[in-house]
């Protein structure tokens, strides 16, 4: 007992944990407390606020039964849309900014970082100008071919042209890393022993690109999974996303535990994802390349 | 064709592609600027009156000036707070070896990855049974839960490549740990903390989904474009959001030339 003290007592002692402590402690409060409470909530009886009461799995027979399934459906469709377009249009530029660019790939990461600055919102508030009803788009199609194209606005693919074009920098840089990470050399060397191009691609660049092709997958289906603001301004009321049900839980309904459900099918579905990607990979030679 | 006017080929489709995709990320922002400068009450394209009185209205508007304050004081105290937690936790992150640090990198990382949404209404819930009245300063608890693992992430990068042998060599030569790490340490890592700083203004002054659920009465610029989007469109949505736009642009101004500096410090060694 006593050499076990010691050794935890030397393990604080290290800069290393000395260093995580503080920004550890304030996530222990901040993220792990909250996300630990609605655990708590999703077992307390319906439309209840405290979590001083005998614990029942009632709501998550009533979200089971409920028609809850349409809307984690539709998150997961459009996450999956939006992974696999963003998928195609990205991979070119990655390809472009870690082999072809040379030292013009730093100007391009800055332009493609620097909408990330600027809050979502306004962002996507300038997608309705442009797909509005006599918005720019539209206006443009009458001034110069007389026919209009409203009803753009409010519809699956506008939705989905929000997501893609919010969550573009999340694929692109990590394909970037996964990209440089494959060595010139051993796709000469393929090609030299008679691979087409194609085969080069296939069997050389994609798999040992792969790392940053999962990392870029996995951060944008997840964040449009959770994502509230697209479906919210650019999709009027056509859809209704998970986000969407959690926060009418929490907020019109007052229903917290129906809430909590809610999102701790999310978390775990989410966290299931995080969790098997992160097994598989090391970041300290992905962030720091050694 | 030969194979190299086909590998030729390919480059431009490449830089043509790339630059139609940089248009498009562009789009949204000219859009809102147009829609600021044009007379109509409800905006219609091609804009045929242009004006600048929406400019003049926002600047006097006294709610406008509240909700500017607000968001102000929010991003600058979480650049604060942000910065000194995440200087700590990226030398845990980076610098010192550690039993637990693997589990620390992705534990610290998580928040990240965490819809902003379903985070700002479990934060509800938490001070609400805490019973902490939701206000501005919660909002700045709320902004940091994300911003801090963004920024211990970006001040990682440059503690990566921070050799630590320069440290040993200072206090060898009889340094006081205060003086190596005001003389060593934090000259070295000022470029990340930099832009680790400028991130942390700019993600928290144009964050909405948590401060949504956080700011209890006040309201952040974010905020009010959105319930102002939503219902009761007026011109001093575009107006309000080039407004920010570029104050926002003026900082990635900033936050390029500390980017300069690092590359040609790396360049020179």
């Amino acid at each position: 007992m006593a050499s076990n003290g010691n050794s935890l007592k030397s393990w604080f002692r290290q800069p290393g944990v000395l260093n995580a402590l503080p920004a550890s402690l304030f996530l222990i409060v901040g993220f792990a407390g909250p996300l630990l409470m609605v655990f708590g909530y999703s077992f307390m009886p319906p439309k209840t606020f405290s979590l001083l009461q005998a614990p029942t799995l009632e709501n998550y027979y009533s979200v089971v039964s409920d028609s809850y399934y349409i809307s984690f459906f539709w998150s997961l469709v459009l996450a999956a849309a939006t992974v696999i377009i963003l998928f195609f249009v990205t991979y070119p530029i990655a390809y472009g900014m870690a082999k072809i660019f040379g030292k013009w790939a730093n100007l391009i990461t800055v332009l493609i970082a620097v909408p990330l600055l600027i809050s979502e919102n306004i962002r996507l508030f300038g997608w309705v100008l442009v797909l509005l009803k006599n918005g720019i788009f539209d206006g443009s199609l009458q001034a110069v071919f007389g026919f209009s194209a409203s009803g753009l606005l409010y519809t699956v693919p506008s939705i989905v042209l929000g997501l893609v074009y919010v969550y573009l920098p999340f694929m692109l840089f990590p394909l970037v890393i996964g990209i440089s990470m494959v060595p010139d050399t051993l796709k000469e060397a393929a090609s030299d022993l008679g691979a087409s191009r194609w085969e080069v691609f296939r069997e050389v660049e994609l798999p040992l690109s792969m790392p940053g092709i999962m990392i870029g997958s996995i951060l944008t289906f997840i964040l449009s999974l959770g994502s509230l603001a697209e479906s919210k301004i650019l999709g009027g009321q056509t859809v209704v996303m998970i986000a969407d049900d959690i926060e009418s839980a929490f907020t019109f309904a007052q229903n917290w535990p129906k809430g909590s459900v809610l999102s701790v099918l999310l978390i775990a579905l989410s966290g299931l994802i995080v969790f098997l990607l992160f097994r598989r990979i090391d970041l300290d030679r992905i962030i720091g390349r050694r | 064709m030969t194979e190299q006017s086909k590998s030729r080929l390919s480059r431009n489709l490449i830089v043509l592609w790339t630059v139609c995709v940089l248009a498009f990320l562009y789009v949204p922002m000219v859009a809102v600027v147009l829609a600021s400068f044009s007379r109509a009450r409800y905006f219609r394209f091609p804009v045929t009156r242009w004006t600048t009185q929406w400019y003049d209205k926002a600047l006097e508007s006294l709610s406008v000036r509240d909700l500017v304050w607000t968001s102000l004081s929010v991003a600058t105290l979480v650049t604060i707070f942000s910065v000194l937690l995440a200087f700590m936790g990226a030398l845990a992150f980076a610098r010192y070896d550690w039993k637990g640090r693997k589990l620390y990198q992705r534990l610290v990382l998580l928040p990240i990855f965490f819809p902003q949404a379903v985070l700002g209404l479990a934060l509800l819930l938490w001070f609400s049974a805490l019973g902490i009245t939701t206000s501005w300063h919660t909002a700045v608890f709320a902004h940091m839960i994300w911003i801090v693992p963004i920024v211990i992430l970006i001040m990682s990068i440059q503690v990566y490549s921070f050799d630590p042998a320069l440290e040993e060599a200072a206090y060898d030569l009889g340094a006081t740990r205060l003086q190596v790490l005001r003389e060593v340490t934090l000259p070295i890592l000022a470029p990340g903390i930099i832009s680790g700083g400028i991130f942390a203004f700019l993600l928290s002054w144009g964050n909405f989904p948590l401060s949504l659920f956080s700011t209890g009465a006040d309201q952040t610029v974010p905020e009010w474009l959105y319930s102002k989007m939503v219902m009761g469109y007026t011109p001093m949505v575009p107006t309000l959001g080039s407004l920010t736009m570029s104050s926002a642009a003026i900082l990635i101004f900033l936050l390029y030339i500390v980017w300069m500096i690092i590359k040609s410090r790396q360049s020179q060694t």
